[in-house]
């Protein structure tokens, strides 16, 4: 039910959601803008990410499409409507907002919380009680921790429950500010990965305010980077930002390892795999020796059914008896074909055969040297 | 000392002593009345008065200054203060310097409280309340006041344990309450009488104290009571 409309929507074109025209702020007593007359599109069903270092404007631009903050001049339109047309209120209740976990109300249940915009938009009691459930759900958060009060929860459950709480009304626009900056680094890592999730079921028009440049490549269809007094530096889809900076200060923001971060943008299916020299585990010393001079290889894999049983190299192959299976040494990593070739250049650089193995799940699919990673990022 | 202390229990449980317009009983219900009365007005001004300007952030020094004037004056000041101007106002002696003391007495801590109680409500769940489509008076009174419940009571509560001390001076302008005993045995040197007001103004004060906390803990959001007991 939740997800009907918002599919809808975003399937019906991916034109506009939000469109500011000029927009400036400045605020009162301030000499300069904190925004410089910014136009941007925001496109229907897409994450786009402001991202940029403090005082760049962006959450203040954030703020203006909800009408926390007014602009001083310039238009917003959302979804081809002048968004200051309609009061405040109203126009915030078709908008979910996210903050950091401290926005939740302490005072109220996590219930309660989720409960608040269908609350103020006087749903009936038993619709508001199945769309909670629902949410719980959705989010990831358990049916007894609903009953509980903010304060007794995680920075990853609170934040979860932020979130339940903007999506209650299903509005089809979600603002995100900087809503993982509170928790640790493991938790936001799987905050955005569930975020990620549940926009490819949603497919909700999301903008998310960050600082943090490498959580706004991994999220964001398109980045904006705002440079101090809310100037676009540049708006772009995450790759092309990486691959070709527009001017130096975007280039100093994205910082030195760009070239790292354009390939956690790659996923391992992107790349051919290669085949090396493969054994079966009833091969005896001599036939492995040979298959391994015909390959010109030091090393081999020992595959049987689809399945990698372990790795040899020549010096244990010299104890290979009876065959090389009681040799085989047994897989310390490999990798999955959703991962990306930043994690496969870290798995085959700890690896002294120097190259990654993927599989999925149990099932061997092939090996990505360190060189096709390499020759990825030239191309 | 003992014997002293003996023949102010007896005075106290002497069922002659609580007879009667001049009796404790009658003081005691005065000195509640009037106590009750002046908290509830001061209340009625205050509280109203000090949550919008909590919410509207306005006037920041505000507050402070309120403070240091009413910490500056005397309560007896207070009430002597009030006298020429109840009588001016043809109220008279008696009842009615009293009643505009202990309301002046009252306003104070009740109005900061209410204005900080407000003001320190966490910015990001007024921005998120705000940012969900509260208006402005669904923000006030579905988040920022219960949440500044716990404050608001305390100053309530200073307030209510000031004005039943206080009160006592009543009997120097001419009214009753338990003041009467303390200023009657004063004149005539009964100090068993002085000794017997004073310890029932004070257990006054206490059981104010007492029930203003009970009061708290049952009226406190409980999320946020919670993270009290927590830390």
């Amino acid at each position: 039910m939740a997800t009907d409309s918002s599919a809808a929507t975003a399937a019906a074109s991916s034109s506009a959601a939000i469109r500011l025209e000029h927009v400036s702020k400045r605020f009162p007593g301030a000499s300069t803008d904190a925004v410089a007359d910014l136009s941007l599109e925001v496109r229907q069903g897409e994450v786009t990410v402001f991202v940029g270092p403090s005082g760049c404007g962006k959450t203040t631009t954030l703020k203006m499409i909800n009408r926390l903050e007014e602009p001083t001049s310039g238009h917003i339109e959302i979804f081809g409507r002048d968004q200051a047309a309609t009061p405040a209120h109203e126009l915030r209740r078709q908008i979910g907002y996210v903050i950091q976990e401290t926005g939740l109300f302490p005072h109220r249940t996590i219930a309660e919380n989720i409960a608040t915009v269908p609350h103020l938009l006087g749903w009936p009691k038993a619709r508001i009680r199945d769309r909670v459930q629902e949410l719980a759900e959705l989010v990831g958060l358990e049916r007894e921790q609903l009953e509980r009060y903010p304060a007794s929860l995680s920075g990853g459950q609170r934040q979860r429950a932020g979130v339940a709480r903007a999506l209650a009304a299903d509005p089809p626009i979600l603002l995100m500010d900087e809503p993982f900056g509170a928790v640790d680094p493991i938790v936001r890592t799987r905050l955005q990965d569930e975020l990620l999730a549940l926009q490819q079921r949603l497919h909700k028009t999301i903008v998310f305010v960050t600082h943090d440049i490498e959580e706004a490549t991994k999220l964001g269809d398109r980045v904006a980077v705002l440079d101090v007094g809310g100037i676009l530096a540049q708006y772009a889809p995450p790759a092309e930002l990486l691959r070709e900076p527009a001017n130096a200060f975007v280039e100093e923001f994205l910082g030195r390892e760009r070239g790292l971060r354009e390939l956690s943008l790659i996923p391992v299916s992107d790349v051919p795999l290669e085949r090396r020299c493969e054994l079966s585990p009833g091969a005896s010393c001599e036939e492995a020796l040979a298959a391994m001079d015909r390959a010109g290889a030091d090393w081999a894999l020992v595959i049987e059914d689809d399945r990698c049983a372990g790795w040899v190299d020549r010096k244990r192959i010299a104890e290979a008896v009876p065959n090389v299976s009681a040799a085989a040494v047994p897989l310390a990593r490999w990798i999955g074909p959703n991962s990306n070739l930043r994690e496969a250049l870290e798995v085959a650089l700890t690896s002294h055969t120097r190259v990654a193995i993927v599989q999925d799940g149990e099932r061997y699919l092939g090996v990505l040297p360190i060189e096709r990673i390499a020759q990825r990022l030239e191309a | 000392m003992i014997d002293f202390l003996g023949d102010v229990l007896a005075w106290l449980t002497d069922p002659a002593n609580w007879e009667g317009e001049r009796g404790i009983g009658n003081r005691l219900v005065e000195h509640v009345l009037i106590s009750v009365e002046t908290v509830a007005i001061a209340a009625a001004i205050a509280l109203p008065a000090g949550i919008a300007i909590g919410h509207s952030h306005r006037w920041p020094g505000l507050t402070t200054g309120v403070v240091n004037i009413a910490r500056a004056i005397p309560s007896f000041a207070v009430v002597a203060l009030a006298l020429p101007f109840a009588i001016r106002l043809g109220l008279g002696i008696g009842y009615w310097p009293t009643f505009l003391a202990l309301v002046l007495l009252a306003l104070p801590p009740i109005f900061t409280n209410a204005v900080t109680a407000i003001r320190v409500v966490e910015p990001r769940v007024v921005e998120a309340a705000r940012g969900l489509g509260m208006r402005e008076r669904e923000l006030l009174w579905q988040v920022e006041i219960p949440l500044a419940v716990p404050l608001i009571l305390a100053g309530v509560r200073v307030a209510a344990v000031q004005v039943v001390a206080t009160a006592t001076l009543g009997a120097l302008v001419g009214w009753g309450g338990l003041g009467r005993f303390i200023v009657d045995g004063f004149a005539v040197q009964d100090n068993v009488r002085v000794f017997g007001g004073a310890l029932l103004v004070a257990l006054l004060a206490v059981l104010t104290e007492l029930g203003f906390a009970a009061l708290s803990r049952w009226r406190s959001p409980r999320g946020v009571a919670q993270t009290a007991v927590a830390r």
